[in-house]
């Protein structure tokens, strides 16, 4: 139960092939919902480097998830374009976007902290649902925007299984990239942000620009997040950009438990599941939904990563004073 | 574009701001006094609507209506502080997702209580007319708004200003560690700042219902508006709050009038600037 980082990576990686390997056998229902569940994880681990190991709680995450998406879906009715083998070109112009928001953004949200900071990444958030609701000639306003087919080079996207495996090979790829990151000096100085802004600012680090690196950093993850999440669905409307898709993208975090990147994917999970599966089975899912924020918030402050660290100084506590640990 | 459009559109707007300031007089002052960031203010407009409907229902009364919704959501509103918010801490994200947590609970039991249809609240026969003057027709329940916004904001002011209570709720919005040390329960104080905020929003959800309805989804609607008025106004301050209302909703109008492709735009971006630039907004104090 209490594994060392190399095993945790075997962890993930069983995870992962188990992932892989068991797909073809799930029903078209559950592929479809992990593959969800797996978009929503890109977002949440993007969100996780800001509020997990910087500090940062956005509430606008869904902002870029939105960019990404918007720019896919008006690139494909529009241009026709990114339904053939430039669906890569999109998938780059999707993150370029998602970072180029955020660099605008962070121009005006770096500068606070706290509360400021969660009200002006709010505000940043609604600006664009707003434009994304009202704009009508370039997003269709509330009806959003279909995207008439997903796209094909030599494999068959619209096929959900294949579209699975997409999704599932950009999620293992931007976990790996941030887990590089957060492993890496610059991970490490935001750390010691998160921990003493103030300290790392007397030892020399510029914060500013490693909070403002950081931000640019997860809008990308979000807009790639976007841009999968528009085929997906094959819908784009306001409903991506609205402060509750931000305020679900922090509880996946915290639920999880922040700073652990894994944590983000294990909460899109069960945000997934009671959002989209269990309100299909019965009509009151929203109070379960309630509750696990209530919950979270009460019982759970390092979520569900957590856990074990809670057991462990449970045991240690019984095992009563004096003792040795045992492992 | 003639002097009489402009006319009504800031009459419209200013009627709106006067709603939006029901709601955000107390949404500022939970936030100045207790730094909490309250994101069931929202519900709390909704069930005050739908409380509302339901003793017109059962008594046929209006006007009973308003005080008996605002109590009701009151005492939500003070169970939620005192049972759970308190134990939170001032951690700004645990707030945000407890009181969101909160916020969708009470959407389900709207739900569960009074169904999914977009309800109206009719007003008694008086405020249904309209007044013409000078050409011009305002109507009456536009009128009622702003006059009730005035009184409220009259009271409140008289409340702050003037009264012992008032003098305690100040001190702790300005230093609340200095307030506990002067003797001022401030935990008493926190406790009574939020039930009269919740009172605030569920009388903004009675009058608003017969201006907006009564639907599920209300409530994440009207409630970033709110906080863009909070903000603009400056947390914690009354007459911030007043002026962030008009500002808001005159912005509101004379977006969605003039430019309505980019009319939420209009609305937030102010918001973003007065952030980045005077995080206090335009009367906070620091």
């Amino acid at each position: 139960m209490f594994l060392t980082d190399r095993g945790k990576l075997w962890t993930v990686f069983v995870i992962v092939l188990a992932l892989a390997i068991l797909a073809p056998f799930a029903s078209a229902y559950v592929i479809l919902l992990v593959t969800q569940a797996l978009i929503l994880a890109i977002l949440a681990m993007s969100l996780d480097i800001l509020l997990g190991f910087t500090g940062l709680p956005s509430l606008g995450q869904a902002a870029y998830l939105g960019m990404g998406a918007y720019l896919t879906a008006i690139l494909a009715t529009r241009y026709d374009f990114g339904l053939g083998w430039s669906f890569w070109v999109v998938i780059v112009l999707g993150i370029l976007i998602g970072a180029a928001t955020a660099a605008l953004f962070g121009l005006f949200a770096i500068r606070a902290a706290g509360v400021s900071f969660l009200m002006i990444t709010l505000a940043l958030g609604m600006c664009v649902w707003g434009l994304a609701y009202r704009w009508n000639s370039m997003t269709g306003g509330d009806n959003g925007i279909n995207i008439p087919a997903r796209p094909k080079f030599g494999i068959q996207l619209a096929d959900g299984v294949t579209y699975y495996y997409l999704v599932l090979f950009f999620f293992v790829m931007s976990l790996a990239m941030l887990y590089v990151l957060i492993k890496s000096p610059f991970g490490r100085s935001l750390v010691g942000i998160r921990e003493r802004e103030l300290r790392m600012r007397i030892l020399g680090y510029n914060t500013w620009l490693h909070k403002y690196i950081a931000f640019v950093i997860a809008g990308g993850f979000g807009g790639l997040a976007g841009v999968l999440w528009a085929h997906l669905n094959g819908i784009v409307s306001p409903q991506v950009v609205v402060l509750a898709t931000s305020v679900d993208a922090l509880l996946m975090v915290v639920l999880g438990g922040p700073g652990t990147l894994v944590g983000g994917a294990i909460g899109a999970a069960v945000v997934v599941f009671l959002r989209d599966y269990l309100s299909t089975v019965v009509p009151w899912w929203q109070y379960v939904l309630g509750g696990v924020y209530v919950l979270t918030i009460l019982y759970l402050p390092g979520g569900l990563m957590g856990i074990p660290a809670r057991i462990r100084r449970w045991r240690e506590e019984q095992a009563g004073p004096g003792q040795e640990k045992k492992r | 574009m003639n002097t009489q459009f402009w006319l009504i559109q800031a009459f419209n707007g200013i009627s709106y701001g006067a709603l939006l300031f029901l709601l955000a007089s107390g949404l500022t002052l939970i936030f100045g006094v207790m730094r909490i960031v309250n994101l069931s203010h929202g519900a709390y407009f909704l069930l005050g609507g739908y409380v509302a409907l339901s003793v017109i229902a059962a008594t046929g009364s209006w006007l009973l209506a308003l005080p008996v919704a605002a109590a009701v959501v009151a005492v939500i509103g003070l169970l939620m502080e005192r049972i759970f918010l308190r134990r939170v801490g001032f951690d700004p994200l645990r707030q945000v997702l407890l009181t969101v947590g909160f916020a969708f609970l009470f959407q389900q039991a709207a739900l569960d209580i009074w169904g999914g249809d977009n309800l109206d609240i009719t007003p008694p026969d008086m405020l249904r007319g309209s007044t013409v003057l000078g050409g011009l027709h305002f109507p009456m329940y536009r009128i009622f708004m702003i006059a009730t916004a005035i009184v409220v904001g009259t009271i409140l002011w008289l409340m702050m200003e003037k009264t012992r209570a008032g003098a305690m709720i100040r001190a702790a919005v300005d230093d609340s560690e200095m307030a506990r040390g002067v003797g001022i329960d401030t935990s008493r104080v926190s406790m009574f700042i939020f039930a009269l905020g919740a009172f605030l929003a569920g009388l903004g959800g009675v009058v608003g219902g017969a201006f907006l309805g009564v639907y599920p989804g209300l409530d994440f609607e009207i409630l970033p508006i709110a906080f863009a008025v909070v903000i603009i106004g400056g947390m914690g301050s009354l007459t911030g709050a007043a002026v962030g209302s008009l500002i808001v909703g005159l912005a509101d109008n004379f977006g969605k009038a003039l430019f309505p492709e980019i009319s939420y735009f209009t609305l937030y971006a102010p918001m973003v600037l007065i952030l980045a630039l005077k995080p206090t907004g335009l009367f906070g104090r620091e």
